[in-house]
């Protein structure tokens, strides 16, 4: 059997990321597997500006972006498997992967790291009631067909969903002479950045219909047309309020699901909220010499973060494969009152500062991130604004964590600063 | 002009078709669709029902208790997948177990074996998940589940390799009688004939109404279904369905070959023929009518929603038709439940009838055996290691959620998949639980590719399913 | 004198912000919470720009379209009619990131780039 030392499933800004980082602590037997044909992930078809603000200091496209992990990557000479599938991982870290080139085989690595991202959420899933015709698409499929594919989808376009992704390619397919003719969003709020509402949807006039869903799909072969109906608070369609729409095609934008069919197949424990691996501080999932980062342990909203991310999981794997497991007291961060998960869900108490990521529920204006340890306030940090759209993040100094800590508690507090 | 022509390219159609293979004939299978599978026989239950549950004496029980005896060797020799898992009724309330005897002793009066009413900590041994509501439950071992798709493609497939002609895109307007025999109108051309055999679903009514003096009327009766994703498969291991009562029918939980969890079906009579949309209260009723079978019904992992269509005879017996309805005329019409577990009896049964009226002589050279497409994924790993070393495609994964290989989408395509529909139906790519997000551009690039289309040529479905619409610059073109 | 209703951009605040023009220049801005809300509003009602990103047709390559972006932001009001121009351009293969597909596109300053690379099929 083949054996490396670390083995890196996905070749996105998280694996890119963290084989650099890993290399550059040392680690010189390393394995980037793709499963598609070139290196960049997701990023290839994300044509638009606005990554690597954070990294850069300027704002790239998608495939910019990418080209300077990629180059990195092979300026240090780390070597990568393309059109190749990880078909399985068992807790023994042994991959079973299948090319066209190489066939079938198996791996056997000392660390492993998880980058293999996220998938849409299918129509399937949202039981939206009517006919199944031709003229449905997840956005991400229509951002590739009409990026990397040259293809139309269609030209009279209705989109469900205004995260980024929804709000992206109503102005793509606009762009390419298509009729955007409402975006619909269930949550009386967007997902969305503002800057995409307004360049992507403002700039040309696309109606954004808040607390809106698609209600019935019409056409029999192909789309004819949706059926919108304003939704209660409780999100259920309001009699009355149908509005029929015609259109040749409906983008669904309606969430990411990180992408754990591996993870879960080896035993690696998942959270039920982040869909990903529980990690502790380093990255680490709960079966040794495996690491998580990017969206496949939890869906980021910039790509900024998962390369930030991925180089400390690069770094840990790295840090495990030459001083073995990091010893130290557990902390478990617990997530309630309005924060819905952290990544990490526990630190250890041998770290020296740990950046913990966070969504929030629900919109709050005027609100304060409050952290406690062990029930008592360790700090309180006030935020104008914090939109589930947004990933929050708190960095946290373990010497300034009382001694005997078990436990710290997010939440969000309301009202007057104390 | 053909010795036999038979419409409709369901489970119904390509059973009787396989099975006329077996003769010196003629023979040719009308559809109306781009492919095979495209009507009732591609959206139900999947499973083989045991038998008990038709009036003893009706074509149903006979056809359903032989088809059921029939279908594990027709599965082997079809290599397609068939599990014999059983079936339990569940009954809620002590005050309907009589009707849970009625119900076995209707069971034992169709024949079928091995009927048992089992209660208490036994059924919880069966099935830990089922409801704490349920006090017994009729146990039916010979129940089985199957995949009406490939059953389908393997018959017509097989039936093809014995000489069947296929027509697609061939819609029937009009049977009329000519001299020995019919002529056979279709929005492809007329075909000559001198026997028609009627399998057109929920339009066998239109062609009986063409030829017979008792007019029948079929009304589509549609049933909604949720599917559940993989990881939910293993949430009962038997087909689950509920006695009738004063709640309704009820609605079954079930396992499927391929390791997914079914629940469903509701039934509204329509008028409209081919009307497949789900609603929003058939989905809810979905949910809480099977909620009363299992506990804990998983639907936050449903990958989708489907409805299906049963021919369903609006007026008269409720029974299959089956037989001579006028002279040289057969049919197999108001196959609904259980048509699927009654095909290869009513294949047999058609084609005897069918083989005696044109004194027809047995061929020597019949090939009794098809093999399906390898689904890799289920190989050992050196068998598997191998095939992709004989064929690199078989190494390259495009569906990623079912591991499906681009060689096992080639082979589906040489086997006559023209569409994403007739791919997925054939090999499963897109049918998992991103449902085509990934794999659909990769599927229509492979389809444009083998089978020299456009990407405005590709298609989900055949006819105006058109996926594309051009380039993406065309918009911009003076 | 008038005002124009806009939504800042800068951060997730999104403030609802109050441009009030006396002859097409900006005199006030209100509802902002930050410098950078003012700035914008100033902006976006006198000389809107964007940058803009889309895909050119590649002819003889191993992709049919090669993505592009403008190398600095144009005035919003061009963004449709680039739109077009992207539509109606069509480039040789092989295509390096970076290259220059269009120099001054609509009399802009900006030139058309590549931001990915098409070879040669």
């Amino acid at each position: 059997m083949k054996h490396v030392k670390l083995a890196i499933i996905g070749g996105g800004p998280a694996g890119l990321a963290a084989a650099a980082a890993a290399k550059k602590q040392g680690v010189n037997d390393i394995l980037i597997i793709e499963r598609d044909e070139r290196l960049g992930g997701i990023l290839n078809q994300c044509i638009h500006a606005g990554f690597g603000l954070h990294t850069f200091g300027q704002e790239l496209s998608g495939p910019e972006y990418a080209q300077r992990f990629i180059d990195q990557v092979q300026e240090m000479e780390i070597p990568c498997l393309l059109n190749t599938m990880v078909l399985d991982l068992s807790d023994e870290r042994v991959l079973t992967v299948t090319s066209r080139e190489e066939g079938l085989q198996q791996i056997k690595a000392d660390a492993v790291i998880l980058a293999m991202g996220c998938r849409e959420r299918p129509r399937g899933a949202l039981n939206i009631p009517g006919t199944r015709p031709a003229g449905i698409w997840s956005a991400g499929t229509a951002q590739r067909l009409v990026n990397m594919e040259g293809m139309m989808p269609g030209r009279e376009v209705v989109i469900l969903g205004s995260g980024d992704i929804g709000l992206i390619m109503a102005r793509r397919m606009t762009m390419e002479g298509a009729r955007v003719k409402a975006v619909a969003e269930v949550m009386p709020y967007s997902g969305g950045l503002k800057r995409n509402i307004v360049q992507c949807l403002d700039d040309f006039d696309i109606p954004l219909l808040l607390s809106t869903t698609v209600v019935q799909i019409h056409g029999g072969k192909k789309l004819e047309g949706v059926t919108l109906a304003q939704v209660d608070a409780q999100r259920r369609p309001i009699a009355g309020t149908e509005q029929y729409i015609p259109c040749d095609t409906l983008l669904l934008s309606v969430g990411l699901l990180p992408e754990n069919e591996l993870s879960a197949a080896a035993g690696v424990a998942l959270s039920p909220i982040t869909g990903g691996p529980v990690v502790g501080e380093d990255l680490a999932t709960s079966i040794e010499g495996v690491f998580a980062c990017g969206n496949v342990l939890h869906v980021h909203d910039l790509v900024d973060f998962v390369s930030q991310e991925a180089a400390l999981a690069g770094e840990a794997a790295a840090r495990y494969l030459t001083a073995g497991k990091p010893q130290g007291d557990v902390i478990s961060l617990l997530a309630e009152g309005g924060v819905r998960y952290t990544v990490p869900q526990h630190i250890r108490r041998g770290a020296d500062t740990v950046t913990v990521r966070f969504r929030v529920g629900q919109p709050y204006r005027d609100a304060a991130v409050c952290l406690y340890a062990d029930g008592k306030l360790l700090r309180r940090i006030p935020k104008r604004v914090l939109a589930p759209g947004e990933m929050e993040r708190v960095t946290l100094r373990i010497a300034d964590l009382p001694e005997d800590c078990r436990t710290i508690r997010f939440c969000i507090e309301e009202g007057e600063t104390k | 002009m053909y010795d036999v022509v038979i419409i409709g390219g369901g489970v119904i159609g390509c059973a009787i078709a396989r099975e006329l293979s077996r003769y010196q004939l003629k023979l040719c299978l009308l559809e109306k669709e781009e492919d095979v599978c495209t009507g009732t026989s591609k959206a139900n239950s999947a499973i083989v029902h045991a038998g008990f549950d038709a009036e003893p004496g009706s074509n149903k029980a006979i056809f359903n208790v032989r088809g059921s005896r029939m279908m594990e060797e027709l599965c082997c020799q079809l290599d397609i997948p068939y599990r014999r898992c059983g079936s339990l009724v569940l009954c809620f309330d002590e005050a309907d177990r009589p009707k849970l005897e009625q119900l076995l002793e209707k069971g034992q009066r169709n024949g079928v074996e091995g009927l048992e009413i089992v209660e208490g900590d036994a059924l919880r041994v069966m099935e830990p998940n089922i409801s704490d509501e349920a006090v017994a439950a009729l146990h039916a071992p010979t129940g089985a589940i199957i995949c009406p798709f490939t059953l389908t493609y393997a018959l017509a497939e097989n039936a093809a390799a014995n000489g069947v002609e296929f027509r697609f895109n061939a819609g029937v307007e009009k049977v009329e009688r000519i001299e020995g025999g019919f002529a056979v109108r279709t929005t492809a051309g007329t075909l000559e004939s001198r026997v028609v055999i009627n399998a057109a679903g929920v339009y066998a009514d239109v062609l009986h109404n063409q030829l017979c003096g008792n007019k029948l009327r079929i009304v589509s009766r549609r049933g909604e279904y949720c599917l559940m994703d993989k990881t939910e498969g293993n949430l009962v291991s038997r087909t689950i369905f509920q006695l009738p009562s004063a709640m309704g029918k009820g609605v079954l939980v079930t396992p499927t070959v391929h390791g997914n969890l079914l629940v469903g079906p509701t039934a509204t009579d329509q008028e409209a023929k081919d009307c497949t949309a789900t609603t929003a209260e058939g989905l809810a009723q979905v949910s809480s009518s099977a909620s009363r079978s299992v506990k804990k019904l998983p639907m936050n992992r449903v990958i989708t929603g489907f409805a299906g269509l049963r021919a369903h005879i609006a007026e008269g017996a409720d029974d299959f038709v089956i037989g001579e309805s006028a002279e040289n005329f057969f049919e197999a019409a108001g196959i609904e439940s259980p048509g699927l577990s009654s095909a290869p009896a009513i294949g047999q049964y058609l084609a005897e009838l069918v083989v005696r009226t044109l004194n027809a002589a047995e061929k020597s050279d019949f090939i009794a055996t098809r093999r399906g497409i390898t689904p890799l994924r289920e190989l050992p790993f050196a068998e598997r290691q191998a095939i992709i070393a004989a064929d690199s495609a078989y190494g390259q994964i495009i569906c990623r959620c079912e591991q499906i290989s681009e060689g096992e989408i080639i082979e589906a395509i040489r086997r006559g998949a023209r569409s994403l529909d007739g791919v997925k139906r054939r090999v499963r790519a897109g049918m998992g639980r991103c449902q085509g997000g990934f794999c659909a551009p990769r599927v229509m690039e492979i389809l444009a590719r083998e089978l020299n289309l456009t990407s405005t040529e590709l298609s989900k479905s055949g006819g105006e399913s058109r996926l594309i619409t051009g380039s993406t610059k065309e918009g911009w073109d003076k | 004198m008038s005002e124009r209703q806009l939504i800042c951009i800068g951060c997730p605040l999104g403030c609802m912000l109050t441009a009030t023009l006396e002859n097409g220049v900006v005199t006030a801005v209100t509802g902002n919470t930050c410098r950078r809300g003012d700035e914008y509003a100033r902006k976006e009602c006198t000389a809107p720009e964007r940058t803009v990103t889309g895909t050119v047709r590649v002819t003889g390559g191993t992709a049919p379209v090669v993505s592009v972006r403008t190398s600095s932001p144009i005035p919003k009001e061009k963004v449709m009619e680039l739109a077009r121009l992207m539509g109606q351009l069509q480039v040789q293969a092989p295509v390096r990131p970076g290259d220059v597909l269009a120099a001054g596109v609509l009399g802009t300053e900006s030139d058309l780039l590549a931001t990915c690379g098409v070879a040669v099929k």
